[in-house]
């Protein structure tokens, strides 16, 4: 029984990723026809990025209906989908990331494929973090708004030239079960299937390339972690700042001096890495801090 | 700033999270998320 619960103990974000990624994908009869879930639970956003034409998919992917609520000729400005942004931003930062989006989850588990080396991060890694705020600005928001065709509708530009999850989740299942998608498939798809293949490939060598250095909904999300309710603090008594926090975390960011950093994606491994138990989460209702799992050395 | 603050913009936020959402209802936002989301999005399966 022990052993059990350890096991769950240590797979319990794992294991939180699968069952969201299945509940948010639960409509089976999509993935039988080759077809979508047409039902009301499609107006509501799910958390993560969850393309909405996945045919398991039960609800919305929040930027691709964000750019189909600019983009439309009625509407300068989303603001359900903002709202919704927000709401979950203020509640919890990119614990979202970390914990329930389905595509984190896939560069999670590309990651677990050995290699002979991995890196700690890309070349110009620095510089690289910045290009998921300019995909945000130029492709989710710009682009859809202004760029309009004959009777005034805009695209979904980061969906229809960046988004690998929805070539994933959705364009390779469409294609392999509706005869009709497959015809219509060209270059467009080429060309996503090779974004999506090269962010594959990296996710073996790094880990989630794609949320560090392209992700519009992570760039959004990690804006609110300094405020987020649900957020980290250090206790300065109890860190030496010996940097094991950041040694172990794969984003490879310094815990002990940013632990709300906008790259944390709120995985817990620094927390449970912490030889002193010095990184704590703050209860939502007070200052006070949760109790450390690790007596101080 | 304090965690007080923080926790302060944090419940602000929240609260005008719910408000833009509600907007968004009374705007007719929602439905045409749900006609997006309803239909298979040409443009994200690659075929544009």
């Amino acid at each position: 029984m022990g052993k059990i619960r350890q096991w769950g103990i240590r797979h319990l974000r794992g294991c939180v990723q699968f069952v969201v990624t299945a509940l948010s994908n639960g409509y089976v009869a999509g993935f039988l026809h080759g077809n979508i879930y047409r039902g009301n639970t499609k107006a509501i956003c799910l958390p993560g990025l969850n393309c909405y034409s996945c045919p398991g998919a039960l609800g919305a992917c929040p930027i691709g209906a964000f750019q189909a609520v600019i983009g439309n000729r009625n509407y300068h400005f989303a603001f359900y989908v903002a709202g919704f942004l927000i709401f979950v931003g203020a509640l919890m930062g990119r614990l979202v990331c970390g914990w329930l989006c389905p595509f984190g989850w896939i560069q999670e588990l590309l990651y677990k494929i050995p290699f002979v080396k991995k890196l700690r991060k890309l070349p110009g890694d620095k510089w690289l973090r910045y290009l998921k705020y300019v995909i945000l600005l130029v492709f989710v928001v710009l682009l859809p708004m202004t760029v309009l065709d004959l009777v005034g509708q805009g695209s979904p530009w980061f969906c229809k030239y960046i988004c690998p999850s929805g070539t994933l989740m959705a364009g390779f299942p469409l294609a392999v079960l509706n005869p009709a998608i497959r015809a219509g498939m060209g270059g467009l798809f080429l060309w996503k299937v090779g974004i999506l293949v090269v962010v594959a490939l990296l996710s073996i060598l790094v880990y989630r390339p794609f949320c560090r250095y392209l992700c519009p909904l992570g760039a959004v999300y990690g804006l609110f972690n300094p405020i987020s309710l649900y957020r980290f603090r250090i206790d300065e008594a109890r860190c030496t700042k010996c940097g094991i926090c950041q040694k172990t975390w794969k984003l490879d960011i310094p815990v002990y001096q940013k632990p709300n950093s906008v790259e944390c994606i709120r995985c817990g491994d620094c927390k449970k890495a912490c030889p002193h138990g010095a990184i704590y989460t703050i209860n939502k209702k007070s200052e006070t801090i949760s109790v450390p799992q690790k007596p101080c050395n | 700033m304090t965690e007080h603050g923080r926790n302060h913009i944090a419940y602000g936020l929240l609260a005008i999270g719910i408000l833009f959402i509600a907007i968004g209802v009374f705007r007719g936002e929602a439905e045409v998320v749900l006609r997006q989301a309803v239909n298979i999005c040409l443009e994200c399966i690659g075929i544009g």
